[in-house]
């Protein structure tokens, strides 16, 4: 499941919604972003997020898609908020289910790095100097480059 | 041909302009066309694509390089490499 929200959301009640009346998953891996308070040494005070409305939602449908399809996962949970943030707050939950821990940790930092590089989300961060868009990172796209070669887990 | 463009982050701040719907000229086949003809119509434009090589395209909502035909899309939007996470 997917969701693009601009309000907070509850990691703990996430989570148990995905596993509540199962009894076949054996592993669950969460990750959540949030925003740091400094950047290139500045103090952040907002940070914005920009997104492009219905692509987004079929860029991160199209990323948990490719993830089912790659391992056998019994639930996978994608939530990105835009909007002003203050430091401190959640911006991204990835949750995944499997029955052995590996599918669970490879398939959520396969998520992340897919959102990462193809979701159409933009963040301005902003401080007393003003406001500045985060450049994009070669680490992210070193870190996808990975997946193009490693060989899909055999269940 | 009618067609909506879209412009996000920096790429809307310097064009001034979050969406508009443009007449294309019937020369214009691709996307890099496209931006060529929008870098003839203002110094707004030329600053927003300056670097044409870092803007992204999605055709239809979808990801596309600059050298892929428009064809018949209704909604070309541009931007920056992403950031989100």
């Amino acid at each position: 499941m997917i969701r693009v929200q601009q309000e907070n959301f509850d990691i703990g009640a996430e989570i148990e919604g995905l596993r509540a009346d199962r009894t076949d998953i054996g592993a669950i891996v969460s990750f959540t972003g949030t925003v740091r308070d400094t950047a290139k040494g500045a103090t952040i005070s907002t940070m914005t997020l920009e997104h492009y409305p219905g692509m987004t939602e079929k860029e991160l449908e199209r990323i948990e898609a490719e993830a089912n399809e790659r391992w056998s996962l019994q639930g996978s949970l994608i939530i990105h908020r835009y909007g002003p943030m203050k430091p401190g707050e959640n911006i991204v939950l990835v949750v995944t289910a499997s029955a052995h821990r590996q599918t669970a940790f490879e398939a959520a930092e396969f998520l992340m790095d897919f959102l990462k590089t193809n979701a159409p989300f933009w963040k301005k961060e902003e401080g007393k100097d003003g406001g500045e868009w985060v450049d994009a990172r070669e680490s992210d796209d070193v870190a996808l480059k990975r997946w193009e070669t490693a060989e899909k887990v055999a269940e | 041909m009618s067609i909506k463009l879209l412009y996000f982050a920096w790429v809307r701040e310097k064009t001034g302009l979050g969406e508009e719907t443009v007449d294309l000229p019937g020369d214009v086949q691709t996307v890099s066309d496209l931006i060529a003809w929008l870098r003839s119509r203002g110094p707004e434009y030329v600053s927003a694509f300056e670097q044409s090589d870092v803007i992204r395209t999605a055709l239809d909502q979808t990801h596309v390089s600059h050298d892929t035909a428009i064809a018949n899309a209704r909604e070309i939007a541009f931007f920056p490499p992403v950031t989100g996470g």
